[in-house]
């Protein structure tokens, strides 16, 4: 993957899969100790203990169109990679939850990327999802909650073309919404 | 940083969104499904989709429905994507980038022929 962005993107499509109708995708650069973190958090079904074993073992895969299940253990690599860690934590019931940690300034840490695009997709393949995405840079928090854009759009869909358009341009300059 | 977005701002895409959903509802025709699993996605199904929405949005198609699903099983020739209209069998796509996809969703979605270049397979095998 050439972005983290897309890492998450494909992390938070098991989420969907797994039932979850919340996600939190909680990211933090924090220059002064010079780390990235990624944290993502879901209410789906979760794993139990055996599963979530298997679950960073690149050929094991709960589909059945092939045979070699590579998201998870691809962003532990990512992250190892960027002389960082990376831990999850499942529960049947209870969903799942990660954090992963980069080096900020390692040679081999991949861009952040395009969350906008992340976030859109991900809107796409579920309308009904309720994402809260905050992504912290030192000081300076932003904040995107699709609760508040669903609550002013009454009964249309937030997968509405000119709606993700909105989404996209509210993530991509950073704007609180006001 | 481009204009201030404020909740008036998402209160008036509503107010258009509603006049024309019902437009769409009324022809409902093509959908559009780009594979976004995790083999997709590292072989460029984002910018595949990013064409995808912006042609969309250039050429005023209104009748379009566009969504993702995950891997297909055919890895090896992704980024994949699925044209489909109601009573005809859906046909895919292979290897796609963001020029291709432009021309499936013209060609295919808009005016109803498919794009054999492209296609995964009529009548026979194009796997290894």
């Amino acid at each position: 993957m050439k972005e983290i962005a897309l890492h998450i993107q494909d992390i938070a499509e098991n989420s969907i899969r797994a039932g979850a109708t919340q996600l939190r995708i909680h990211i933090v650069e924090d220059t002064e100790r010079d780390v990235l973190s990624v944290h993502i958090a879901d209410n789906g079904c979760g794993m139990d203990e055996m599963m979530l074993k298997k679950a960073l073992d690149p050929f094991f895969t709960t589909k059945n169109v092939r045979r070699v299940g590579m998201g998870l253990s691809l962003f532990r690599q990512a992250a190892l990679r960027a002389d960082g860690s990376f831990s999850i934590e499942s529960a049947p019931g209870k969903g799942t939850s990660l954090t992963a940690e980069f080096r900020h300034s390692h040679f081999d840490r991949q861009p952040l990327g395009d969350m906008a695009g992340a976030i859109v997709v991900l809107l796409m393949s579920d309308p009904e999802l309720d994402i809260d995405y905050r992504h912290r840079i030192d000081e300076d928090e932003f904040v995107f909650d699709t609760k508040v854009i669903r609550s002013t759009l009454e009964d249309v869909t937030i997968s509405e073309p000119a709606v993700l358009q909105f989404i996209r341009e509210l993530i991509s300059d950073r704007q609180n919404l006001e | 940083m481009g204009k201030k977005m404020t909740i008036a701002e998402l209160r008036k895409i509503r107010e258009q969104a509603k006049k024309t959903i019902n437009l769409r509802d009324a022809k409902g025709k093509a959908k559009i499904t780009v594979h976004m699993g995790t083999c997709g996605i590292a072989s460029g199904a984002r910018e595949v989709m990013d064409a995808l929405l912006k042609a969309i949005d250039e050429n005023g198609i209104k009748d379009v429905l566009v969504t993702t699903s995950g891997c297909a099983g055919l890895c090896s020739h992704e980024p994949m994507a699925t044209v489909e209209f109601q009573n005809s069998p859906p046909v895919k796509y292979v290897d796609l980038d963001a020029e291709k996809i432009v021309e499936v969703l013209l060609k295919h979605a808009v005016k109803g022929s498919i794009v054999k270049e492209y296609a995964l397979a009529i009548g026979s095998e194009k796997m290894n």
